[in-house]
This record gives structure tokens, C-alpha cells and sequence, in this order.
């Protein structure tokens, strides 16, 4: 069964990765379309995409000789979604056996044959940022990627992104301590049980961290002055912890409950250092003001709850009240489904508490953009951005409009129509695969057969 | 006529001074003018009136005269739909999913044909008010468990007790259909761990299981019937059994068997088991119905599809396979309509109209999906006679928006559940304007 479900994988893989193979892709000139820029206004015209880059945004803009021509009328164009929050790719998610496990890395584990990316992509997600999972109150790096579906693990990367860590409060960093309920046995308990101790573990490697920052900043200054000095002994758990010391790794913190919430934001005042951004975050419309005043961003759900003790508070108004009082927020995924309807979890915020449409589409472009440092590049349909670009058959906050096309660096990675004519042609190349491994009559044949059928 | 004050302002007016408790009985007749009704029983109506008196529609039309001393509500510039039904959920059994002291979903054992889902369902849970503020006024809910759970009980979301919600406690029979249950699909389908007990084992191990549960369940069926036979011959020796005594009207066929489904397997599976066991059964959850719309439109079966806002089942899947299935079950003229399933996260009951509306943005048509959401509901749970539409003699069941209710931006102004005002605030609003309001 696992040689059947790998082959399938692949077919699926094959249809887009042909297109991505083009060297340089000619320019794309969308044309009478509403085109979102999010950070200027709406402009009913053009846009151009070329060498990767959006070229121009205009009511007239002239096709460069090649260019490929799309009548956008009746259409609506913005730009890649942002997804500040998703585990898609990523092979393992949790090194869950340690409480500080800051020294692994989801860089290293990303699979980029995931079906969940065409799926996002699908959806109008260009760019993800890949976490750690929520075991550990010190968890581990992060990367930022775009969904270049075809292209190998590296190629993901967004490149020149900050690399970021998890941190995890709350319910569950605390679980592994728990003596009875999910998550442990009672005989292999793992510190912290409770927010307290989630509060020691992250002051305690900060406490290291700080000793080790000071050992390497006297081995750098002894170098500096030309001395013989010895190297100290790379410490690979508390590495990550000094660049966030040093401004150059982001936090991303999971967090529900309002006390954790300021416990963070107080540690991280004593130890000199930002939270870059609260994720999940859903007491965050309580504490709105202390976020605001820290500089903290926060990603959250439009409107998830009562799945845990923790969410009995959440209210689908949170990304409301923040952005009223002043925070930078975003909407996030956390989950492969999720993430295919980000822009219909925005029209969520018109809903509950009154985002304007622009206000909404933020929560999922520039916010998310400027949350990771990435805004420069993309978030808005400027000029000089990336061409990270969607065409959409009507409005994108509209339950009833979906995604038609999707660009990301100018080359085209999804379009509806390609995706359906290419079904009957991956049902043919399934079947002929499931005849090749079936059983040859009278013989043993393919070892497929043990598991029967595709219906299983 | 009184034209009261109160009455006489947009229809929003209402909820500001209602209190939190459900509403009273009483002979309030009123009528609410100048709006156009979405009927769902034949064309809208421009400019058109209702008429409700003691909760039921008594009238509707474009140029109703006004009766004698009746409140009339301006609906003007706002649109009326009947409140929507989630065909399928647990809303009332579960407060939060972690903590299991708050779930009265599944019980021990195999066979529970005697409980009833109405018995559990809290009046007073935060999931009621919040799912109404969508402009859901009525859900079934169902109880889980391995073979049989019980069964599925229709309920308005308002009343005081259980005994006022009810609208049928006993709606229909919630039966899971055995799955074969390898390593493979383990935890990874919608059954979810909730599924048939084949743990992880291998496929000869888990057909074996399988083998064995459609065994027990036939046999069940069996027993059920000769305890019938028993009772009708009023032998000597006969001694009621709950759990036996709930199945006969099953076997009559006076209520239906809603079968939860996945795969195409089960889906066949379940089918020939109505034909053997002679029953009639409603599917539920099915997102492989589509490959089974023939056999399903020639037994006539309805079924009540799972979320749309799902991942599709297998990884070579089209990307949008689970948004399509409603499309193909309308072209194939089965009726249908939706369940959100699990009232966790995403997957609440009040996203029920986003459900909706992911099957128009692909290919179903809106109006079959505003009546997939109400009047196939209604039908299917056997309740079309009261409500469902915007007719006369049905409950006032009444959905007031100013604009279209399965676009998220829609703001729904007023519900009514059978002619009374329901109050559309919450523990979320409330925590919404007393937060927005911190200094």
C-alpha cells in the first residue's frame, strides 16, 4: 500500500513541476481587472508581472513584446496569501522528548512533495511560515517558505527571511508533566507541569544562554584585539537563544490565556528581547494593550474554540479588537484545511466586529508580511515586489469566489483550468499503475496485492 | 392596528431589549412587511409579508392586508430566509473537546439503540447562542459511538428545558457502518478513533473484524425482529428489552437508520444492508457519495454530506473534491443536505452557511444550497411539514439579514424561533464589548 500511495503522490506532482521548468517565464499582463493592491487602494486596470517582480500597477500599462494577455474583466486580483502559522511539510513537528529543544530545526525535515502545498496553493497561500510544534516552552527553529511547488526542499526557502523559534505556553508544554490524561505516562514525567514552570524553563535558558553569549562575546573580543584565543565549545541548544538575545532569530510564541500571555512579555523585558509574534494569541483581545505597548504581533484564528480548556474564552472579535487597539495582527492556519480558505477566514473579521474589506485582507497580506519582516518583498501589489500574485473569479472576502490562478516570483505554479484537464490524465496513468502492480493471473505478481483495491 | 415603537423600528430593535432568556409564550401576533422572502418553496417574494400568530406563519404574500391590532416590523432593505438546519451535529453534547466531564457523546458498547441524544443536551451550553448568531435555528444532534449510538434528536436552539427545544427526539437511528480498518487508514479517515474497534492490525486481522461487526450487527437486526414477532404474539414468556423495544420502529419503517459513511465501500455496504434488513436509511458524512450517485438516486436514499470545508480522502484526489460533491449529487437529483459532524473548531456548527457557500463557489447552484441548508433538512428528518419554508402552518422559524446569509460579511439583524424574537447576543459578544471597552 505504501508503494501505491507514493505512486500516486508523484502523479500528482508531475502535473505542475512540468510548467515550473521554464528557465525564464515571459510577462503576464492582467488587464480590466479590480486589482487589490491592500497597501493602495483598489485600482480598476493592470497589472504586469515581469523578470519575478510585479513592473507596474495602472489603469493602462502597455504589454512588453511576449507578454501573455489575461482578460481580467469581472475579475479580482491581490496578492499571496500569508500564512504566518503552518505545520504542511514538515516531517516531524514535535521533538517533544526535552522541555528546551531549541537545537533542532523544521529547515531540516521539509518535504516538498507534501501535497498539502499545491493544496494551500490552490487556496491563494505563496508564502508559510513552518513551526515547530507546541510540546516544548522553548520549541524548535523555524522557516519561512513559499510554496514553490516542484522545486526541492531548499528552493522553498524564502530566502533572506529571519529564521525564528517556537515557543510554547500553556496547556501544552505543561501536558508531559501531567500524571494522568494524554500525553505521558506517569513514570516518564518531563518538567514543566503547570504555567509556573513553564515560566522557569524559558527564564532558566535564558539564564544559559546569557552565560554562554558572554563567554563567546569575550572570545570575540580577544580575537578582535589580535589575541591567541580558544574557541568555546559550540553549544548547539543555546545558539538559537543568543541570536534571539541578539535580535537576529524571531520568537513565534504559542499562547491562549491572557496571564501566559504577559508572563512572556515580562520574561522577555527582563532578558532584553522581543516576542516577534503571539500565535494563536486568543486571549490577546484582553491583554491587546500590554501587545501593542511591547511591540509584540499576533497571529490568530478568525474563529476557533472550545476545543480545549484554554479556548473556552476565544471570541471570533480577537483580530478585531487587536487591530482597534493598535496591534499588528494576522490570521493563521495551523492546519492543512484551514489553510485553503484563509481569505474566506478574513471575511470571518467584517463579520465579527467590523474590519473594514481592506482591514480583513491585511489580516492574510501585509501584516503577516511585516509579522515575519518580509514586506519589502511581499504582502502588496506594489511595484518592485515580488510578483507573488492571485487572480481570483470574484471578490476574495465573497464565500462564493475561488482562486483561478496563482503566481509566485512571476512564474505561474496554479491554475484551475491546467488542474482539471490534467484529471483525466492522471486517472488514466493511476489505472495503468494499479494494473502494473496487480497480481499477473495464475501467478504471485505485484506485491500490491496483499492490501486489495484503491478503496481501502 | 399598533403600530408600537418598538415594533415599528428595523427589526434589529428587538434583541436590544430582549434579556437572555428565552422567550415567553404568548398570543403575539405580528407581521413583518416591506422585505423580501426567500421562501424556498417557490419564487422569492419582492416587497412581501409575513404573517405569524401563536409561532406559526398564518400568512405570506406580496399585498397581505394588515390584520387588526397586530404589531407590524418594517423589513424593509432586508432580506427573510427560513433559520437553517444543520442536519447533523453534536451541538449540546460537547462543551469542550478536551475535557471529557463536559461530552455526553458516546457511550459503552456496541449496540445503544434505546438512548436518546435529547436526554444530554445541556440548555444552557455556550455552543446554543453561538451557533444561532449565524441564523442556525434548528440542529439535530447526534450521539456517537461504535455500531449503533443512539438515537438523533431534532431540536430548536431556544427553550428553556430540553422539553421545550425538542422537535423530534427520536429523528432517526445513528448507525455506523463496520469499516475495514488497516494501518493505513487508521486514524487518518473521518472516523477518526471514535471508529469501529479494529485497532491497528493488519488487512487480513482487520476484514476479519469487519467480517465479524457486520455479523453482530445483522444479528442485532435479527433479534430485533423476532422480538417483535414476540411482542405482536404477546407470548407467554415475553420480556421487554430496551434495547430491542428501540428498534421496531426501525423495522417498521417509521424511522429511518442514519448511517455514517466514508468510502465508497461503505457506501455500498450500506445499501445492501437496507436492502437486506429492509430498512431506510439516511447517509451521513459520505464524501465518497459521488461515486455512488447511481445506486443512491435509484433507492431513493437522502443523504446529509459531512463538511465541505474538508481535506478530500486521498492524496491523488482533485484539490477540490470535497467543495464538488454537493454539485454532483444535485445534477444526480438526490436529495441532500449538510452536516457539519463535530462541533469542534473549524468545524462548527456555526459555519454551516461557509459550508454552503463552498459548494456554490464550486458549481452548486445558490438555491440549492439555501435549500439544502433548510427545506432538504426539514424533509429529510422528516419535519417538512413544520418547517423548512416560508409557508403557511410551518413554525416561524425566521432569519432576518441584510444580505445574503451564506456570505461571511452578511450580518444576520433578527431570528425568530416559532414567531418569538431569539436574542442574537452571546458570552463571546459580551466578552467582545466589555474588552473593546477596557481603558
Amino acid at each position: 500500500m505504501n508503494r501505491f500511495g507514493t505512486s500516486c503522490f508523484l502523479l500528482a506532482a508531475s502535473v505542475c513541476a512540468a510548467s515550473a521548468q521554464t528557465a525564464k517565464d515571459a510577462p503576464v499582463l492582467i488587464q480590466n481587472a479590480t486589482i487589490l493592491t491592500i497597501t493602495n487602494g483598489t485600482v480598476k486596470g493592470s497589472i504586469l508581472l515581469q523578470n519575478g517582480k510585479i513592473a507596474a500597477v495602472g489603469e493602462k500599462v502597455l504589454a512588453p513584446p511576449g507578454a501573455k494577455v489575461i482578460d481580467g474583466a469581472g475579475k479580482f486580483v491581490m496578492p499571496g496569501i500569508i500564512d504566518c502559522h503552518s505545520h504542511i511539510m514538515a516531517e516531524a513537528i514535535n521533538e517533544g522528548t526535552v522541555s528546551v529543544s531549541s537545537m533542532v530545526g523544521i529547515d531540516d525535515v521539509l518535504n516538498p512533495e507534501d501535497i498539502a502545498i499545491y493544496r494551500a496553493l490552490a487556496g491563494g497561500v505563496t508564502t508559510a511560515n513552518i513551526l515547530h510544534g507546541s510540546a516544548n516552552s522553548i520549541g524548535g527553529k523555524t522557516v519561512v517558505t513559499k510554496m514553490r511547488w516542484g522545486k526541492d526542499a531548499e528552493e522553498m526557502k524564502f530566502e533572506g527571511a529571519m529564521p525564528g523559534i517556537k515557543f510554547a505556553l500553556g496547556e501544552n508544554p505543561k501536558r508531559a508533566g501531567a500524571s494522568v490524561g494524554f500525553g505521558a505516562a506517569p513514570a516518564n514525567l518531563r518538567y514543566p507541569a503547570t504555567r509556573m514552570g513553564v515560566e522557569d524553563v524559558i527564564r532558566e535558558a535564558f539564564n544559559d544562554a546569557k552565560a554562554y553569549k558572554v563567554t563567546l562575546d569575550e572570545y570575540k573580543a580577544k580575537l578582535a584585539k589580535g589575541e591567541n584565543a580558544i574557541p568555546p565549545r559550540r553549544d548547539l541548544k543555546l545558539e538559537p537563544l543568543v541570536e534571539v538575545l541578539e535580535g537576529k532569530r524571531y520568537v513565534h510564541a504559542h499562547c491562549y490565556r491572557q496571564d501566559e500571555i504577559l508572563m512572556l512579555l515580562h520574561v522577555a523585558d527582563d532578558y532584553g528581547f522581543k516576542v516577534r509574534t503571539l500565535q494563536h494569541v486568543l486571549e490577546g483581545y484582553k491583554v491587546a494593550k500590554e501587545i501593542a505597548a511591547h511591540g509584540a504581533g499576533a497571529s490568530t484564528f478568525a474563529d476557533w474554540w472550545a476545543y480545549k480548556m484554554e479556548a473556552q474564552d476565544a471570541i471570533p472579535y480577537n483580530a478585531a479588537i487587536m487591530v482597534r487597539k493598535g496591534v499588528l495582527t494576522s490570521l493563521n492556519s495551523d492546519d492543512a484545511e484551514l489553510m485553503r480558505h484563509l481569505d474566506k477566514e478574513a471575511a470571518k473579521t467584517v463579520k465579527y466586529g467590523g474590519l473594514s474589506e481592506t482591514e480583513a485582507l491585511s489580516l492574510i497580506t501585509i501584516n503577516p508580511a511585516k509579522q515575519l519582516s518580509i514586506d519589502k518583498r511581499v504582502g502588496s501589489l506594489e511595484v518592485g515586489k515580488d510578483a507573488d500574485v492571485l487572480l481570483y473569479d470574484g471578490h476574495p472576502l465573497s464565500n462564493f469566489s475561488k482562486v483561478e490562478k496563482v503566481w509566485i516570483d512571476g512564474h505561474e505554479y496554479f491554475d484551475r483550468d491546467q488542474d482539471q484537464e490534467g484529471r483525466s490524465k492522471k486517472q488514466i496513468e493511476k489505472k495503468a499503475l494499479i494494473e502494473k502492480a496487480a497480481p499477473a493471473p495464475g501467478g504471485r505478481g505485484g506485491q500490491a496485492s496483499v492490501t486489495g483495491g484503491p478503496n481501502q | 392596528m399598533n403600530h408600537s415603537k418598538l415594533f415599528a423600528a428595523l427589526p434589529l430593535a428587538f434583541a436590544c431589549v430582549l434579556s437572555a432568556a428565552p422567550a415567553v409564550a404568548a398570543d403575539d401576533t405580528f407581521m413583518l412587511r416591506g422585505a423580501t422572502l426567500h421562501t424556498m418553496s417557490g419564487a422569492d417574494i419582492e416587497n412581501g409579508s409575513v404573517i405569524v400568530r401563536n409561532g406559526k406563519i398564518i400568512g405570506v404574500g406580496k399585498n397581505l392586508a394588515v390584520p387588526k391590532d397586530v404589531k407590524v416590523i418594517d423589513g424593509k432593505g432586508l432580506q427573510v430566509y427560513p433559520g437553517m438546519i444543520d442536519a447533523a451535529t453534536e451541538v449540546g453534547l460537547i462543551e469542550i473537546n478536551s475535557v471529557r466531564e463536559t461530552q455526553d457523546l458516546s457511550e459503552l458498547g456496541k449496540f445503544n439503540p434505546q438512548l436518546v441524544a435529547l436526554t444530554a443536551v445541556n440548555p444552557s451550553s455556550e455552543h446554543i447562542p453561538v451557533t444561532r448568531f449565524s441564523g442556525v435555528t434548528t440542529v439535530a444532534s447526534m450521539p456517537e459511538g461504535q455500531l449503533i449510538g443512539g438515537h438523533v434528536s431534532l431540536m430548536h436552539l431556544d427553550g428553556w428545558t430540553t422539553d421545550e427545544m425538542g422537535v423530534k427526539p427520536r429523528a432517526g437511528l445513528h448507525m455506523r457502518m463496520p469499516v475495514i480498518q488497516t494501518p493505513r487508514n487508521f486514524g487518518l479517515d473521518s472516523t477518526g478513533g471514535d471508529g469501529p474497534a479494529a485497532a491497528r492490525s493488519s488487512f487480513t486481522e482487520a476484514k476479519r473484524n469487519f467480517d465479524k461487526e457486520m455479523a453482530e450487527l445483522n444479528e442485532f437486526f435479527e433479534s430485533a425482529r423476532r422480538y417483535k414477532q414476540a411482542k405482536e404474539a404477546k407470548l407467554p414468556n415475553f420480556k421487554p428489552d430496551l434495547k430491542l423495544e428501540a428498534m421496531i420502529p426501525v423495522l417498521e419503517g417509521k424511522e429511518p437508520l442514519m448511517v455514517t459513511v466514508v468510502k465508497e465501500r461503505e457506501i455500498r455496504d450500506a445499501i445492501a444492508f437496507s436492502d437486506k434488513q429492509k430498512v431506510k436509511i439516511i447517509l451521513c458524512d459520505a464524501p465518497e457519495a459521488f461515486k455512488v450517485t447511481k445506486e443512491i438516486k435509484e433507492h431513493n436514499i437522502p443523504v446529509i454530506l459531512g463538511p465541505m470545508l474538508s481535506l478530500p480522502l486521498n492524496e491523488d484526489d482533485a484539490y477540490d473534491r470535497s467543495y464538488t460533491t454537493p454539485a454532483d449529487l444535485q445534477k444526480a437529483g438526490i436529495l441532500f443536505s449538510l452536516g457539519t459532524l463535530e462541533g469542534k473548531a473549524n468545524l462548527a456548527s456555526r459555519n454551516l452557511p461557509f459550508q454552503a457557500a463552498q459548494a456554490v463557489a464550486f458549481g452548486l447552484p445558490h438555491e440549492d444550497a439555501m435549500k439544502a441548508v433548510t427545506k432538504n433538512a426539514a424533509e429529510i428528518w422528516g419535519v417538512g411539514d413544520v418547517m423548512g419554508t416560508i409557508e403557511e402552518g410551518k413554525w416561524a422559524d425566521l432569519m432576518i439579514t441584510d444580505g445574503d446569509p451564506l456570505d461571511a460579511r452578511t450580518q444576520i439583524k433578527q431570528l425568530f424561533i416559532k414567531g418569538k424574537p431569539v436574542d442574537l447576543s452571546n458570552k463571546q459578544k459580551d466578552l467582545y464589548e466589555k474588552y473593546l471597552n477596557r481603558p
